[in-house]
């Protein structure tokens, strides 16, 4: 905490801050801001094609739902090494904390490379933005939610390097829990997105 | 002007973190954009001031009205509540800075980044000119070729980070800043309504974000979420862009409430009268405001159902507004009142605000406003609600502060006179809008024929324009007079009730030196109300966050990006990426204390 917090203890008065620290609190203000967004962006999705005037394109016959539902499996994966992360610090295991946190990030960065090898395969069967509202929306969302496993990497490596240099101790480790709670959702939105994208 | 809180150069207001000067810095740029937004709207008025007039091409009008509108909600109005907020929040909650200074910093100058660049249009080619809710498909590339439309998606993203930062860093401040004994229900209502404000962006802001998306890749991946001809929805747009644009007018107005809850008990010499109605009645605007966006879509036919729905809730919301106004009316009933200039602005806001509210009444009701829509009478409304409520309002905010800010009083006289010009002018320039509107002049037009009923009242409105420019004048006057050789003001001139006035004016960098501890709702009209003297020589001078450059760095990338976009230069699109990732992660490592 910083110097302009309250120590409260130090008062006759009842402690006015909340249990949640100010960077936690933070990220759930944040994640508040991103559900609505993505909401913003399956509503839309809802909205164009329930009322699309021609017929919507079946699941698997543009897109190659099994690569992609494996990819899924491989960010639901991701999920359980970053609650490993979390569990090790907890423990006070700094080894099994960088090494979950590494597995986490490298499995992110597989999940894009993944996508980027889908978005590839489909650009190459002509398959577009510009390809009817399908192709927009198709590429929107999906492209939104890789960009934010991206962010996820990236400051996954941050935390990384951090604990490397010895950087969370048992005690205090909010960084560690702070991407975690942003990997999480990231996470919950795919399983989403997988469902009335691929599947429905 | 004390050199402790705003000594040191230049360098040391790019890299400052500390609240007070983002505030003034907020301050001095939403100052520079209002008068942009004012004379963009003094050549409209020219313009409209006769009929068939010459002055201003049809395109240039265009460009003016758009800009006006994006000005005045985005560049003037918001960043100056921002200001406010700024300056206030900690001092009001008995804290030292916000909960997150450096972010604190990155929102300022990523707004005042993305305001120079959405006027930057006016130098390269065109500013944009479809009008401050940019309806689809008037801005596809079909009908809005070129970058004009571009500069205004690219600029209100850039904005869009700026407030969801700063909304962010508000929320935690306030919920987790406050000094001990100050507990929710005895927060000042300023603080209260700055705490809904920023959930409101929070969480409308998003709407017009995904929006500006779509229509960004519309026109640069060609996608088409806006193009009907590929089955697009136009419709969609105005959803997004209201459901954003409601709440967006109670962001523009809850701060101004805020203002007002405190200017009229300090100046009435009572406690504001039913203190958790005016809070409660703020939370409920709040929440209705986000059920009740089609009341701006009246005109495009989603039947009778939705209608009458929407209609509803837009009504409804006018009960705990009109709540609040017998709250204000009540606590002056019976007080000592203080005639100063503050509590002209308020008693003025009251007025026009009500007004303001009658029309919007009017319009609630969907027959009426099939009549009223799209012409001079809208205009009027939000401009009795916006101009007449919220500048009134920051107004009556700006004499009230000013002295806390710089340490020095403002002119009586020279108030008062501001006030009155500018009550009269506001009045002669939009009152008559209402009888145009009747009347069935549109907005949105450029001129208009002789012998339609239209030339008396446009000319005395052009007429009202110019004079409500000329007090804008007097102001900026009684500003300089007032730092070149204002009375001090002292810590409380006013003998005001909150904790800001317990402190030197202006306050010490670190705002409090122990942190005082709160016995009830305003502290210090309570007997030992701040009890534990701010300045006790023999507590340690506190530590603060040391000033950074990453913020500013950091806020530089995006506006690269952008850049990029616009000239479709992938290279510097990278080079924005590139800026953003290394100041983050040079932030990131950067300690906040050195
Ligand atoms: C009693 C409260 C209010 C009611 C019932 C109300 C109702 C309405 C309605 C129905 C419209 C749509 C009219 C049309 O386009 O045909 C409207 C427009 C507008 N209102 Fe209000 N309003 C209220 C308060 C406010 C406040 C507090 C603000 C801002 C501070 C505001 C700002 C606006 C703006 C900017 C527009 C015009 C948007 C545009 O078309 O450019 N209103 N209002
Ligand atoms: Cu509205």
């Amino acid at each position: 905490m910083t110097s302009h917090s309250v120590d409260a203890g130090a008062s006759r008065y009842e402690p006015t801050t909340f249990k949640v620290k100010d960077k936690k609190l933070g990220m759930w203000i944040f994640l508040a801001s991103e559900v609505m967004f993505f909401t913003g962006l399956i509503g839309s999705y809802i909205i164009l094609r329930w009322g699309a005037a021609t017929p919507w394109p079946v699941p698997g016959e543009v897109l190659n739902v099994p690569i992609t539902a494996g990819n899924t499996f491989l960010l639901i994966c991701s999920s359980v090494t970053m609650v490993k992360a979390f569990a090790a610090i907890e423990d006070g295991n700094q080894k099994m904390l960088k090494v979950w946190l590494l597995a986490t990030a490298i499995i992110g960065a597989c999940f894009v490379g993944v996508q980027a090898y889908e978005y590839t395969e489909l650009v190459h069967h002509g398959f577009l933005p510009s390809s009817g509202l399908y192709g927009s929306t198709f590429f929107t969302m999906t492209g939104f939610h890789g960009f934010h496993v991206t962010v996820g990497v990236l400051c996954l490596l941050w935390v990384a390097i951090k604990a490397f240099r010895g950087g969370y101790t048992q005690a205090d480790h909010q960084g560690v829990e702070i991407i975690g709670l942003y990997w999480h959702f990231v996470d919950l939105v795919w399983i989403i997105l997988f469902t009335i994208v691929y599947l429905i | 002007m004390s050199h402790d809180t705003y000594g040191g150069g230049v360098r040391s207001w790019m890299t400052t973190v500390d609240h007070k000067r983002i505030g003034i810095m907020y301050f001095v740029s939403a100052i520079v954009f209002f008068f942009v937004g004012g004379l963009e709207a003094l050549l409209i008025r020219l313009q409209l001031g006769s009929p068939e007039n010459t002055l201003i091409s049809a395109d240039l009008y265009n460009q003016l009205f758009t800009m006006h509108g994006t000005t005045m909600v985005f560049l003037a109005v918001m960043p100056l509540s921002s200001a406010f907020f700024n300056f206030l929040i900690p001092l009001q909650i008995g804290a030292r800075d916000v909960a997150f200074p450096r972010l604190n910093a990155f929102s300022f100058w990523i707004f005042l980044f993305g305001g120079l660049f959405l006027n930057s249009s006016f130098l390269f080619g065109g500013a944009p000119d479809a009008g401050w809710f940019g309806y689809a498909n008037l801005t596809s590339t079909q009908y809005s070729p070129g970058i004009r439309v571009d500069y205004w998606v690219l600029g209100l993203q850039l904005l869009g980070i700026s407030s969801i930062a700063s909304a962010l860093n508000f929320i935690v401040t306030i919920i987790n800043l406050r000094a001990p004994g100050m507990r929710f229900m005895r927060m000042p209502p300023f603080t209260w309504m700055t705490l809904l404000t920023s959930f409101l962006l929070i969480l409308a802001f998003p709407a017009i974000t995904v929006g500006l998306v779509m229509l960004m890749f519309d026109r640069t991946f060609g996608t088409n979420f806006f193009n009907p001809a590929a089955g697009g929805d136009v419709l969609l747009w105005q959803h997004l862009f209201w459901i954003f644009g409601h709440p967006e007018v109670y962001i523009l107005i809850l701060p101004a409430f805020g203002v007002i809850s405190e200017v009229i008990p300090t100046f009435s010499r009572k406690t504001l009268f039913g203190y958790p109605f005016i809070i409660y009645s703020g939370v409920l605007i709040a929440f209705l405001g986000f059920g009740v966006w089609a009341h701006h879509m009246f005109a495009v036919g989603l039947g009778p159902i939705a209608n009458s729905v929407f209609s509803a809730g837009t009504m409804l919301i006018a009960i705990p507004t009109g709540v609040k106004i017998f709250n204000w009316i009540a606590t002056m009933w019976g007080g000592r009142l203080r005639m100063d200039t503050p509590l002209y602005f308020a008693i003025g806001f009251i007025a026009m605000f009500i007004i303001g509210g009658l029309s919007g009444i009017m319009h609630a009701s969907p027959p009426t406003d099939l009549q009223q829509t799209d012409t001079y009478f809208i205009v009027a409304h939000f401009h009795y609600v916006l101009f007449g409520g919220t500048v009134f309002a920051l107004f009556a905010g700006m004499y009230y502060w000013i002295p806390k800010v710089t340490g020095r009083l403002l002119h009586e006289g020279l108030g008062k006179l501001h006030f009155w010009l500018m009550f009269v002018s506001f009045n002669l320039t939009f009152f008559p809008m209402h009888f145009l509107g009747m009347n069935g002049m549109p907005r949105r037009t450029f001129t208009y024929l002789p012998g339609l009923g239209f030339d008396l009242m446009n000319l005395v409105s052009t007429a009202g324009s110019l004079l409500l420019g000329a007090s804008m004048l007097v102001f900026v006057w009684n500003l300089v007079r007032s730092f070149r050789r204002g009375s001090p003001a002292g810590r409380n001139p006013w003998n005001a009730a909150t904790l800001e006035w317990s402190l030197p004016s202006p306050p010490p960098h670190y705002n409090f030196r122990t942190i005082p501890e709160v016995g009830g709702r305003d502290p210090l009209w309570r007997p030992g109300g701040a009890e534990v003297d701010p300045e006790d020589p023999t507590a340690p001078e506190p530590v603060m966050p040391s000033p950074s450059g990453w913020p500013m760095l950091l806020a530089l990338g995006p506006v690269i990006a952008a850049t990029g976009a616009l000239l479709s230069s992938l290279l510097v699109v990278f080079v924005g990426v590139a800026v953003v990732v290394v100041s983050v992660y040079g932030w990131a490592f950067q300690p906040l204390e050195r």
